[in-house]
């Protein structure tokens, strides 16, 4: 039998996500991929895979899975919670390091804690085939992933790799900085010239929160209003993940990997793309603070991120290639 | 060429606006530069979303930067050069029957015509195309006669059936799947809109060129049997724009 992963519990809302879908745009497909790509990226890395490798994303508790493969090796990052080995070997496996389970075993990722979603990377990746170039899924047009929807009790999801030896497991160097408390930087406009100068103030100035109407298609704030200037209808153009549109209500909502591709509401701001994740990883009832920045300012920031990242993922794949020469 | 103004979008993306309104010279002008991004391969540029009078220009930060993004479009945007392509224009098989028209006696009340002008008027207008999104494959179209427009409803559906023909202010559009929607539903087509498995995912494209053909309830029904079966082609011909 193919080697899988049986779904004994689902989650709240667990999907395959991987890289984003590049080039339909035009026609009303978003990118979709990971709400969080940092912790994405890490997790994929601590199994020895490519950055962008299908893995499942959870959003505020992960499923229950039984091994229906010789082993599999899989890692969690981006929360606080760790996976629950339940077998004669019972276990906790903090997020962070990778693990080795042996056929039959069953683990368990229960509510995430602090953060709103988490990455679980299984060496080998899911196998899943790609859809418009990508293994994302995207749910709400039924595209990628698995059949196109979350995962639901009973799925069976096939792996690629049919038994992972065994070797030295990894780890990051140290916990990952959720960055809950950080401030979330934007760089403001498209359509900041819509908004009263005081509903700028007031947008940079205040304390929102996460509301529980959130999803992978926009994070919806609740906090203070935020006034028109020129009325909450514009000529429907192009959004993207990190718009932050205000519709009538004056209530911000941030755009997320799933966003429609079109929005007829003004945007008087856009999250820098290296402070994305952060938006990510608040859950419903956390807060976020807005603070405004340069284009260039955000480029370097990015720049500097990845150089960061690229090290981490550097380090964790020298660490498992010396690991298998050293058997 | 036309003046367009740069519009910060975040650090991996710049708005190219060329209006403040919807226009078919706006939307030409957009779906112009659209065509010579994509001819021109400027490095570090991952795809482009047109829209009605605006183009979302996506880059990749770690590939290049804003302001090298915005030079290589100033370069396009004053360049002669016209990205040739052919026009594509439908022939859209309707059905405007009340089994399949919830909305068109309402249509009717509120407009003062009666179905049959409503239907003579929105089956002898070429639409236009001017952008797709909301959903994959939902087509914007316009621009309806003036006698044809309407507010969006004041209460939307919690589910718009697939396929349904439907106007709203001064566009006209076809629901590709089930989703909830507030505009006027006058008809329905029974071709499909989006497919993830086409090559070209959805049938219609920014720039065509779009005619509704009125058929009646059997041959809906007939059409979208052999839709179902894989047996059928919507009427397309290459056209002079």
């Amino acid at each position: 039998m193919k080697p899988s992963l049986n779904i004994m519990a689902p989650g709240v809302h667990t999907t395959v996500q991987g890289a984003k879908r590049i080039g339909y745009q035009d026609v009303g497909v978003p990118g979709s991929g990971p709400l969080d790509p940092v912790s994405f990226r890490l997790a994929n890395a601590l199994v020895g895979n490519a950055g962008d490798t299908a893995a499942f994303e959870l959003l505020v508790q992960g499923p229950t899975c039984e091994v229906l493969a010789d082993a599999v090796r899989v890692a969690l990052v981006g929360c606080e919670a760790g996976l629950e080995v339940r077998s004669e070997r019972a276990r906790v496996v903090p997020a962070g390091q990778s693990v080795r389970l042996a056929r039959g075993e069953v683990f368990r990722i229960g509510p995430l804690g602090d953060s709103a979603c988490a990455y679980l990377a299984i060496e080998g990746g899911l196998d899943v085939e790609p859809v418009l170039g990508s293994v994302s899924t995207y749910v709400r047009g039924a595209i990628g992933g698995f059949e196109g929807r979350r995962l639901q009790k009973g799925d069976v999801v096939p792996l690629r790799s049919s038994g992972p030896e065994v070797r030295a497991e990894s780890a990051l160097s140290r916990a990952l900085d959720l960055g809950l408390e950080q401030p979330v930087r934007v760089v403001l406009g498209p359509q900041a010239d819509y908004f009263t100068d005081e509903a700028v103030k007031t947008f940079l100035s205040s304390v929102y929160t996460v509301s529980p109407q959130s999803d992978r298609m926009g994070f919806r704030l609740d906090g203070p209003h935020l006034a028109h200037a020129k009325g909450y209808n514009i000529i429907s153009d192009g959004v993207m993940p990190g718009s932050i549109q205000v519709p009538g209500s004056g209530q911000p909502i941030v755009l997320m990997a799933d966003h429609q591709t079109t929005g007829g509401y003004p945007k008087i701001a856009t999250v820098v793309s290296a402070d994305l994740p952060l938006v990510g990883r608040r859950r419903p009832g956390r807060t976020i603070r807005f603070a405004a920045i340069e284009v260039e300012e955000a480029e370097r920031l990015r720049a500097a991120q990845e150089a960061a990242l690229k090290r981490e993922m550097d380090a964790l794949g020298f660490m498992a290639r010396a690991a298998q020469a050293l058997r | 060429m036309a003046s367009a103004r740069f519009l910060p979008s975040g650090d991996t993306a710049v708005v190219v606006e060329f209006g403040d309104r919807i226009d078919h010279d706006l939307n030409a002008q957009v779906l112009r530069l659209a065509a010579l991004v994509r001819a021109q391969r400027i490095p570090g540029v991952v795809e482009t979303l047109p829209t009605f009078r605006s183009l979302l220009v996506h880059y990749d930060p770690l590939a290049t930067d804003s302001a090298g993004v915005r030079a290589a479009i100033e370069g396009l945007l004053h360049s002669s050069r016209v990205a040739a392509a052919p026009t594509r224009m439908w022939r859209i098989p309707a059905c405007y029957d009340s089994s399949h028209a919830p909305d068109l006696e309402d249509v009717a009340k509120r407009t003062g015509l009666d179905v049959d002008e409503i239907i003579r008027l929105h089956s002898s207008t070429r639409f236009h195309v001017y952008m797709v999104g909301f959903s994959p494959g939902f087509p914007y179209m316009g621009d309806l006669p003036a006698a044809l427009v309407l507010p969006r409803r004041t209460d939307p559906r919690v589910r718009v059936p697939a396929g349904s023909i439907a106007i709203a202010t001064s566009m006209t559009a076809i629901y590709p799947v089930e989703s909830p929607g507030g505009w006027h539903l006058i008809g329905a087509t029974p071709v499909r809109l989006f497919a993830a498995h086409w090559t070209r995912p959805a049938l219609l494209s920014p720039g065509d060129k779009v005619y509704f053909e009125p058929v009646a309830p059997p041959e809906f029904d007939a059409i979208r049997a052999a839709v179902a079966a894989n047996r059928y082609e919507v009427p397309c011909e290459a056209i002079e724009a």
